[in-house]
């Protein structure tokens, strides 16, 4: 029901949503709770397990029930609690967790199994047959308790991520963190201020009060104007602050444009990391229910909840209002409404010694026991004494008291301190470094109280800022009282009491727990869930334990409490995941030559963050195979280009630079004349092989490394620490110059005929031998040639400044062309080096020795090098190691694969009996047949040898002949020309 | 005999929007340049001599005749706009960066929340002074940033990243303005 001249909505602006497929109008400034409140609709969702009928408990972010699937299509978002959610235009809402209607939800029999369906009940109850928990009984038990659903589809929705810092972070915008901003800010530290709803206000926007000499809200308002003036605050409203991390490090989570209709470039949300010298938290409080019997109807709510809907949004939650409770403060809920026009059935307060603070009827010393009403509050039973009478409600506000909001002070591993005089836990004093807790999140209830800590948290932050506080900051005047109370944790009485109305978990079910030997506090969470929804037991921790304690006669502070960790309220993935969606997951490299390649229609693969192509299809060209046999044979044949700028590649110079690649290659380096090329091989410390390359030699003082397409990063960063950590006596620098060079391989018989009509000067094998480099120009354009060879042919590498690459690309494969050649992939890439027995990191996986790739002759014995040591430790050298041989198969049509495991012949194909596994394989136009890289136990000693390949995964059996690495040419005389 | 044409020498401006532009500028002459042990003196001097610049300071970018001078990393510095002197090589390792480097310019008033959505770093004028280089991270790849003054930022990035880097500040610049329409 709306409540004319009440609450900070625009009633000038109506505005229309749908809740489950019908129109709402609420106004500017409503959530969906309070749109829904006015309407008179108190039913809002069903609960977890027992499908009851569930209105809000509360009005901020710490609502257990009211949770809603927000948005269409793969853009919804599930469990968005009611009472966060802002209505705008064309807002859709959907109740969850039912089958058919929310008035009529057929699971709601299981309201009527409650006595069986207890803590723990399906591990009692489905235990057998075994098999039949994950097929039958977990789908049926999921689809009947739960939640919001899930979208299959990818959401198209795109948040943002993003870095703040400042000297002071304030956490809550009610008057202890005002206060505390501003103090700081008139002192001069940079402050940023976290509210979690739209407003800046907290409690004073919800209560009717005043501060100073005026209301509160106006207060507010001149509070606002002085931070803004200070030109220090960054305001972040609708933000909540959802994690503390390590050294002032913190998340929240913005709300940037949940409030209105999604527009593109919009982002929906923000994930915020915050990087704070200083911090204060004023978090307030949330507010205790009690678990009396039959306490989770729709109608029953919080005091405080009351009067927010009251304060902020002209709403009365009822027509005719009962009040229980055990303190002061919420006496101020039936004050408010009665001036509001709304009827006061009456306050029922647990004390005897309560005092009525207006005209109401004051039940003193009652409880409530007892709760009627199908979809929505009709009727309460309480008990005075012996006596038990009857109340025709339609809406009962609970109060139990407060509990800090002290979780943001858990999350670096403190416990919360219990206090025994306000009965309250609090914040361990100094559990995060540089955060003060404030206000009534440090157990301060009062409005005066809050203001005079968030001066002196102000002052105090100041001061471990080096800043002075200013003199201009006085603490206004408010109400002191800060409402006392006596603590009632639960009623006994006939019935089920909830303490967690997120998960259905009730006192029966803690005693349960007990009962059965669950009593610590951590166990008892676990068996019964108490704590565990999306609420986090916001409002039902501090009541659990209580009632734990109660249970197994322990006082509270020895029963203890679970603690909090992050985040503080749910935080949606796709804000999490900001900019990563899709193809954002990594950047993308590309290569100069990226445009020539996909112009020709090459499928692009990824290796590591580059894209590389994976063949260039010709005109009737259908299959891969038919591509990257026509490349392969083009090499052979006549000549091949490749993009190779992928590669690392590292330029060394100084005095040392000879020294230093001696002691990071096993075999030697300064011994290299000027001009020449020579590959290397370098070892982790522990003595396997970390990667292969060639390092050309181009001064007396100057090499340039290349490495891996996939180690060269690995490799940039070991150089840098062996300078530095391990080597810093040598005079040497490294740098990468990867992206600097445009690199491409010629390779065939015709390379060097195509490449003498682009170099201004020409070069024959004499000058220009196999293993030699230099400086050379093209096209006029300055260059560096390798004359190395991936592939076995006569082969040069040249390098030109990155500008020039996709000229020279184009210009190389038009010539190419002309000599019945062209551009070839990686998978033809592949299948040149395999006949060559070249390696890649498809054997040189990390697990593998020199010894195990027949290259332990290029580990130096006359100098020390990274891993000697290690590589020759016992078990690494031998000879029943799986070591590196070639396959090919018995019948010329047999299929090879990669990742297949081997077995002599005659074996069983079991795990006792392998011999060793597959690494690469491919198709070879050269050979005609499939041929293999692999690691086999004395693998070259079984030369000629039959075994069998048997690929588990793909049902796959081929019987193969050990063979030598090498397959083509293995003299290599077509490389040396 | 045919040339080879450079590509991406020219500037280009890739999205503007509420009084912030993007744009790349043309190449010019990277150079690292580190010194050798114990060189860092005698590398300032000759620096100062040629290009009337010093060594720079971890974090600072200088500007002199044309030039600048940025640091880049431990004991390195890029100079940016000249080659380096011949007589430097007695003193530092050069070596040619002029391609491996995409320049992305954002200037505007709201280039640092920009930028506050990839770089992990703080660019107030507090902690990022005119006259600034950073060596950071913007999302997931290595970044140069120098910051001349003003609201300008310069951010060097992989030649082979530009892609994505000019996709990603564009996206954001997009989303601030649609914030900023709210």
């Amino acid at each position: 029901m709306r409540v004319d001249g009440r609450g900070r909505i625009d009633r000038t602006q109506p505005v229309e949503f749908r809740f489950d497929g019908k129109p709402v109008t609420g106004y500017r400034g409503d959530t969906i709770a309070s749109a829904l409140l006015a309407q008179g609709q108190v039913l809002m969702a069903r609960s977890f397990k027992y499908h009851r009928p569930r209105g809000v408990l509360t009005a901020g972010s710490e609502e257990p029930n009211a949770l809603m699937e927000v948005g269409t299509g793969a853009a919804m978002t599930p469990n968005v609690r009611a009472t966060m959610q802002e209505i705008f235009p064309g807002l859709v809402a959907q109740s969850q967790n039912r089958v058919g209607p929310l008035d009529r939800d057929l699971l709601s029999v299981n309201d009527l199994l409650w006595p069986f369906l207890g803590a723990g009940f399906y591990y009692k109850t489905f235990m057998w047959p075994r098999s039949f928990w994950e097929r039958l009984y977990e789908p049926i038990i999921r689809r009947a308790a739960g939640l919001g659903r899930l979208t299959p589809e990818a959401s198209p929705e795109r948040h943002e991520k993003a870095f703040a810092f400042c000297d002071l972070l304030v956490i809550g915008g009610g008057p202890a963190g005002l206060m505390a901003a501003l103090t700081a800010a008139k002192g001069g530290a940079d402050v940023i201020l976290v509210e979690e709803a739209p407003e800046f206000g907290g409690r004073l926007l919800s209560d009717r009060q005043e501060v100073g000499a005026a209301g509160a809200a106006t207060w507010v308002d001149g509070i606002i104007g002085d931070l803004q003036a200070t030109g220090r605050v960054r305001l972040m409203p609708r933000t909540t602050v959802t994690g503390v991390y390590d050294d002032g490090s913190y998340g929240a989570l913005e709300r940037v444009a949940r409030h209105v209709a999604p527009a593109p470039d919009l982002p929906p949300e923000c994930f915020w990391r915050i990087r704070a010298k200083q911090a204060v938290l004023a978090a307030g409080a949330h507010e205790r229910p009690i678990a009396f019997p039959m306490n989770d109807r729709p109608g029953i709510m919080l005091a405080g909840a009351v009067r927010t809907y009251l304060n902020r949004y002209g709403v009365a939650a009822g027509r005719n209002v009962t009040i229980f409770a055990t303190n002061d403060a919420a006496h101020r809920t039936a004050i408010e409404l009665q001036e509001a026009g709304v009827r006061i059935a009456a306050v029922i307060d647990s004390r005897r010694e309560a005092v009525p603070q207006g005209d109401y009827r004051l039940i003193r010393g009652g409880q409530v026991i007892g709760s009627k009403g199908r979809r929505a509050l009709r009727e309460i039973t309480y008990r005075t004494g012996e006596r038990v009478d009857r109340l025709t409600t339609d809406c009962l506000a609970v109060s139990g008291g407060w509990n800090p909001a002290l979780h943001l002070t858990c999350h670096l591993g403190a416990r919360p301190v219990w206090d025994e005089e306000g009965k309250m836990f609090l914040p361990a004093p100094g559990a995060v470094p540089g955060l003060t807790p404030v206000g009534a999140c440090n157990g301060a209830i009062s409005t005066a109280a809050c203001l005079r800590e968030g001066v002196e948290a102000g002052k105090a932050a100041l001061k471990a800022l080096g800043l002075r506080a200013p003199r201009n900051v006085t603490v206004p005047e408010a109400s002191d009282d800060p409402g006392r109370g006596q603590a009632l944790w639960f009623v006994e009485g006939k019935g089920r009491a909830w303490l967690d109305f997120a998960n259905d978990v009730t006192t029966k079910d803690v005693k349960l727990a007990a009962q059965e030997g669950f009593i610590s506090v951590e166990h008892m969470k676990r068996y019964t869930t108490q704590g565990m929804a999306p609420d986090q037991g916001k409002s039902s921790n501090i009541a659990a334990l209580a009632y734990l304690a109660d249970t197994t006669g322990r006082g509270i502070p020895e029963t203890g409490t679970t603690t909090y960790r992050p985040p503080f309220v749910p935080v949606t993935m796709g804000a999490l995941g900001a900019f990563a969606e899709g193809a954002g997951f990594a950047p993308q490299r590309h290569t100069t030559s990226h445009a020539a390649a996909t112009s020709r229609g090459a499928p692009m693969i990824e290796a590591g963050l580059w894209y590389r192509p994976s063949y260039l299809p010709r005109p009737g060209e259908t299959t891969w195979r038919q591509a990257c046999d026509r490349e392969v044979a083009m090499v052979r044949e006549a000549v091949g280009v490749v993009d190779v700028s992928t590669l690392g590649k590292i330029d060394i110079q100084g005095p040392d630079a000879g020294a230093f690649l001696d002691f990071l290659y096993t075999n030697m380096f300064s011994t290299l004349p000027i001009g020449r090329v020579r590959y290397g091989m370098m070892l982790r410390e522990d003595g396997h092989v970390m990667d292969d390359g060639t390092t050309a030699r181009l001064g007396e003082h100057h090499y340039v490394m290349t490495t891996t397409t996939a180690a060269a990063g690995q490799v940039m960063a070991h150089l840098d620490f062996v300078a530095q950590g391990l080597r810093p006596d040598l005079d040497v620098r490294a740098i990468s110059v990867t992206e600097n060079w445009a690199q491409f391989s010629v390779a065939g018989p015709e390379a060097r005929r195509l490449l003498n009509g682009i170099l201004d000067t020409p070069i024959d094998t004499v000058c220009f031998p196999f293993m030699a480099c230099g400086a050379v120009t093209v096209h006029g354009v300055a260059a560096r040639l390798f004359r190395i060879s991936f592939s076995g042919e006569e082969a040069y590498e040249i390098a030109v400044p990155s500008r020039y690459g996709d000229a020279l690309y184009r210009d190389l494969v038009a010539r190419a062309e002309t000599l019945g050649g062209g551009a070839y992939g990686m998978e033809a890439l592949n299948v040149l080096r395999l006949e060559k027995g070249f390696i890649t990191h498809a054997e040189i996986h990390g697990r593998v020795t020199a010894y195990d790739i027949g290259m332990q002759n290029m580990l130096s014995a006359k100098k020390d090098f990274i891993g000697k040591a290690a590589a020759a430790r016992p078990g690494l050298l031998e000879p029943d190691r799986e070591r590196l041989v070639g396959l090919k198969p018995v019948e010329t049509d047999g299929v090879l694969t990669a990742g297949a495991r081997l077995f002599s012949d005659g074996s069983a194909h079991v795990r006792e009996t392998d011999q060793g596994y597959v690494t690469s394989v491919g198709p070879s136009p050269t050979l005609g047949h499939m041929i293999a890289l692999g690691f086999l136990r004395h693998g070259p000693e079984r030369l000629g040898e039959r075994i069998v390949m048997v690929d588990h995964l793909r049902g796959l059996r081929t019987h193969c002949e050990v063979c030598a690495p090498v397959f083509f040419d293995p003299d290599g005389g077509r490389a040396r020309g | 005999m045919a040339d080879l044409i450079a590509t991406s020498t020219e500037g280009r401006t890739l999205a503007e929007a509420d009084g912030l532009s993007l744009s790349q500028t043309p190449l010019t002459p990277i150079w690292a340049i580190a010194p050798y042990r114990g060189k860092a003196g005698p590398t300032s001097e000759a620096l100062a001599q040629a290009h009337g610049l010093p060594f720079p300071a971890p974090g600072a970018l200088h500007e002199a005749e044309g030039a600048r001078i940025a640091w880049s990393g431990l004991d390195q510095a890029f100079l940016l706009g000249v080659r380096p002197n011949a007589a430097l090589a007695d003193h530092a390792a050069l070596t040619d960066q002029s391609d491996a480097w995409a320049n992305l310019v954002i200037d505007g008033a709201r280039a640092r929340d920009v930028l506050a959505r990839f770089v992990p770093i703080d660019l107030s004028p507090a902690a990022c002074p005119p006259g600034s280089a950073r060596r950071t991270l913007m999302g997931h790849m290595p970044a140069l940033i120098l910051h001349p003054g003003g609201d300008r930022f310069e951010i060097l990035v992989f030649r082979s990243m530009t892609g994505t880097a000019a996709h990603d500040l564009t996206r954001a610049m997009r989303a601030l303005s649609a914030r900023a329409a709210l």
